[in-house]
This record gives structure tokens, sequence and C-alpha cells, in this order.
């Protein structure tokens, strides 16, 4: 007989907590630096890569990150993907395209859109530069940079910035090493 | 069964709010501790279990986050648990049993100040009949409490007396929370927070981070100088539904300690550190562990010391390896608890090595 009743598809219980957290330490010194028109990375002494975004931890070696490194607003894009679905409570309009853009100074690559170009010109190798919002609206978030868009500069052969990034690094690492001996 | 030996532990300072550091980097300092204590690096170690709770942190996966502290870069063999870390542990020691495995890293991570644990622990209930009354964790231990006054086998002076107890012991104990000299007189003029619990028969809240690093006998780091032997482990789970248990006992705690004896064959233990994170709990676990006033309870102070949501229970086995490192103690039980009121619990028998 019970098999019988309605299905109840709906039920309401709402959850609600209050959370207070704060930025750590790692990305407490990069939303300051967005404020200020900055891109922040950190350098990794034990692998001599920049990280960016800065996580406080070097995904190599586990080490904690803290020192800083300006970086760049131009960049590359070193692989990307033109949306075509809606993204549900986002103010973005398909079709869009989201790209892994490596900025010039990292060694890891951030995910950002691209945007005052067709969608068909974007290309793995695209050089690209960050489009800010007005200073006057700067907070400390990533949301500073609109998005980018193409340079118009010849596209890069991303395996020879591999390698160069790779003999940058090591620089960076023996550098460093060297500091330490001192 | 293949042996396997507790090989380090560390602890970051528990504390009612860390301001600055997350999760992660809280937890890279002390990975770091315990793999020097091992003499090992990230490389000598197979896998990396850990148990922390979203709800806890505010955030969806948070605990992926943790595995940049691990250096995942290349890929490691991770996995994770919803659950005190206590149960990563567990998964650990069933891959070296497994023989998939032979050393593990497990970390238990609670940064619980973000939030309101004792209503975020009510998202542990079901959805139906328990979550919308919003039962807070001190609410439910509260009736726990009540019940086992009911049986007239304890009163609150025993309460207050578990908590003087464990004051005192945490003074030896550099990173626990709360310690010092309590009179059970003045801790009775308390008023209740949900009767017959006062606040100091409630764990504290703390922020912090732990790791323990356990491997194969035959992978021991050449550096142990004193291995602590997982002799036997076990655990068992009640109904959830609060009114379906008989809440002055911890029927689940027994069972698992008849198991976890007949796989080591010790019968005696000279400390017990048991995750009781309310004082009646202390009380409803010795008797289920049929402890005698021989044994040692919470020499670390215990969760009333310090609660590190999420890695509570692992942190009884690394109190119990630190307590093991001394000559005059051999054998520990360690106890992990999950579930509201008891619900889920483990039991384990160490043995210095």
């Amino acid at each position: 007989m019970d098999i019988d009743l309605d299905p109840i598809e709906q039920f309401d219980a709402p959850i609600y907590h209050r959370y207070h957290a704060t930025s750590s330490r790692a990305i407490t010194p990069f939303l300051h630096a967005m404020k200020r028109g900055e891109i922040l990375g950190h350098l990794s002494t034990a692998t001599g890569k920049v990280l960016f975004p800065p996580l406080g931890a070097c995904p190599e070696s586990g080490e904690a990150t803290h020192i800083p490194v300006i970086l760049s607003d131009t960049g590359t894009v070193i692989g990307f993907t033109t949306v075509h679905l809606p993204i549900p409570g986002s103010k973005l309009v398909p079709p869009f395209t989201v790209a892994n853009i490596l900025l010039d100074g990292a060694d890891q690559a951030c995910s950002h859109l691209i945007s005052e170009c067709d969608i068909d010109e974007v290309a793995i190798g695209m050089r690209v530069l960050a489009v800010w919002r007005p200073a006057e609206v700067w907070n400390n978030s990533l949301e500073n940079i609109e998005y980018f868009k193409p340079t118009g500069e010849p596209l890069v052969d991303i395996d020879a910035l591999q390698q160069q990034c790779l003999a940058k690094a090591e620089q960076r690492k023996e550098a460093a090493k060297g500091g330490q001996d001192a | 069964m293949r042996e396997v030996a507790i090989v380090a532990y560390a602890q970051s300072p528990q504390v009612r709010q860390e301001k600055i550091l997350n999760e992660v980097e809280m937890l890279m300092p002390v990975i770091e501790a315990a793999l020097t204590e091992a003499a090992m690096t990230m490389n000598d170690i197979d896998f990396v279990c850990s148990g922390s709770c979203d709800y806890i942190a505010g955030g969806a996966f948070s605990f992926v986050g943790a595995v940049d502290a691990l250096g995942a870069t290349p890929s490691k063999m991770e996995s994770h648990v919803e659950m005190d870390a206590a149960w990563a542990l567990y998964e650990s020691w069933l891959k070296i049993q497994a023989g998939e495995i032979s050393s593990a890293l497990i970390y238990g991570f609670g940064k619980s100040s973000v939030g309101d644990l004792p209503d975020v622990m009510s998202q542990q209930c079901d959805p139906y009949y328990l979550a919308p009354l919003w039962p807070d964790s001190i609410s439910m231990a509260g009736l726990q409490a009540s019940a086992l006054l009911a049986t007239g086998r304890y009163t609150e002076r025993d309460f207050a007396e578990v908590v003087v107890d464990s004051r005192r012991k945490a003074k030896a104990n550099p990173a626990a929370q709360l310690s010092g000299d309590r009179e059970v007189e003045a801790l009775l003029t308390a008023p209740y927070i949900a009767s017959p619990l006062r606040r100091h028969d409630c764990c504290p809240i703390t922020d912090g981070v732990s790791v323990l690093i356990i491997t194969d006998k035959s992978a021991l780091p050449k550096t142990t100088k004193k291995p602590v032997y997982i002799r036997g482990i076990d655990h068992r789970m009640e109904a959830h539904q609060l009114g379906i248990r008989t809440l002055s006992e911890s029927g689940s705690t027994t069972q698992a300690l008849a198991q976890a004896k007949l796989q080591a064959g010790i019968e005696q233990f000279d400390i017990a550190e048991l995750y009781a994170p309310f004082s009646p709990q202390t009380l409803i676990l010795k008797d289920a562990l049929g402890l005698d006033d021989q044994v040692d309870i919470n020499p670390s102070g215990g969760p009333l010391a310090g609660h590190i949501m999420m890695s509570a229970g692992l942190d009884r086995f690394g109190m119990s390896f630190r307590a093991l490192q001394k000559d005059e103690v051999t054998t520990a039980l360690a106890h992990a608890t999950s579930g509201p009121c008891l619900q889920h619990n483990m039991v384990a028998i160490l043995e210095a090595g």
C-alpha cells in the first residue's frame, strides 16, 4: 500500500553556515599586489621555477615558497578552448575563449579569458596582453584583469619557450644555491 | 599479518585560532618535521592518505589543495577520507597488509576556528529526522552525558575529575591548548551549557594539523630507534539514530577491542589514549574497554586538552607513539571515534619494538 503514495520529490532543508576565513600567508601579498596593479608570483628556490598563481607550496618539492617575483602582464597562450555553453550565474556570453597563459617570467600557466579577437584567431603560441579594468576600481582580486587580448606579435614556438624557461629556472636554482652557500 | 610500525609523528601547536596560515601552510613544516624524524624524504613514501572535512574548512575539495604540500609533481599515490585521519591510517595499514605499499604518510588537519564547529557538526546527521533540528555536537553529547548519569554509574563530580586529570597531565605536553591545575569543587560551580555538560566538559575548538608515518617492518628506516608496532586494529560502527542506541555504553568499542586483542595477543596496556571529546565519554570508554586504574589514561591530556577536529583520532596514535618511546611504557591502546556520541569506534593495540 505504501508504494502507492505520491513520491516526495522536493524537501526543503536549507543549510546556512557562516565562515570567517582569511587569505593565507601566500595569497595575502598576491591580493595586495593586485590592488596595486601588479602580478605577484613566487620563486621556488628548490626548483628555480617561478610559480603563478602563488599557492605557497612548490608542487615539485613540497617546500614552502614566499619569495615574491613581480611578473609581466604579457604572456603566451599554451592551450585554449572555446566554450559554447553558458555558465550558470556568469556574465560571460558564449562563445568565449579560455586559455592557459604562461606569463612572461613565470614557469606555470594560469587560466584566463581571451577577447578582442575572433575566436578562430586564437592559437597556441599567440602572444597576449592583459586588459586591466580602470585603476579606480582595482581591488584585492584577480578580476582587476578583465581578459587578455592579442598583442599582434608573431606566434611563439612553445617547445622552444619551454626549453628557455627550463634553462632560466636552472640558472635561478643555481643562483639560489649559491646564495645559500655564501 | 605484516608487521606495521609507526616510525614518526609530528603535530603543530594546538591553538584556538590560527589567524594567518591556511591548512596547506600549517601542514608543510609538520610534514617536514615528521620526515626528518623518520630520516625519510617524500621519495621514500609509497602512499599518502589524509583525513579532513570540507564543511569545517568551508570550501569544496579543500583537501585537494593540501596535496601541494606533498610535492605532488610528479604525482603521488594518494587517498583521502572525509573522516578522522585515524581512518586514513587504517586505509594505509590495509594497503600495507595487501602488499601494495611498504610505507605511508598520513595526515589530518582541521581549522575549526573559521566556522561554528558545533553547528557544522549537525550536518553529519540524517537530513530527514535529525538535521532539521540542527542538533549541534554539544547538545548531542549532553544527551549522552545525561543517559550516563541516569545509570547511576557516575556523577557530575566524576566528569569534573576527568577534566582535572586531563588539564594536569597536559602540563607535560607542550603542544596542549588547555592545561593547568584545576579544582573539582570550582569546576562544579560553573554553569551548564547543555546539561549536565559544563564548558570544561567539552573539548576546545582547535586549529592544527598532525602527520604520522608508518612502514612495513621490512622498510623500517635504519635510524628508527624505537618503532611502535600496530599489533591489532579494528573498528566497528553503530546505528546512526541516537534513539536506537544505548548511549551510556559503547558496544562497538568493546567489539573492536575484542578483535584487536585477538590479532595482538596482548591483554594489558600501560597507557590508553582515548578520543573522548567530552569528559563523560572518557568514562563510557573506560568501561567499554575494561580499563582499570593501573592504566594511565590520556597521558597527553587527551582531546580535552586540544582537539584538532579530523585529526584528534590520529593524534591518539601519535601520542601513544610518543609515550612508547619511554622505557617504562611498552604497550598502549589507541582509540579513535567518529560520528555523534561515539557512533563509530576504532581500537588499536600498540607495542614498542
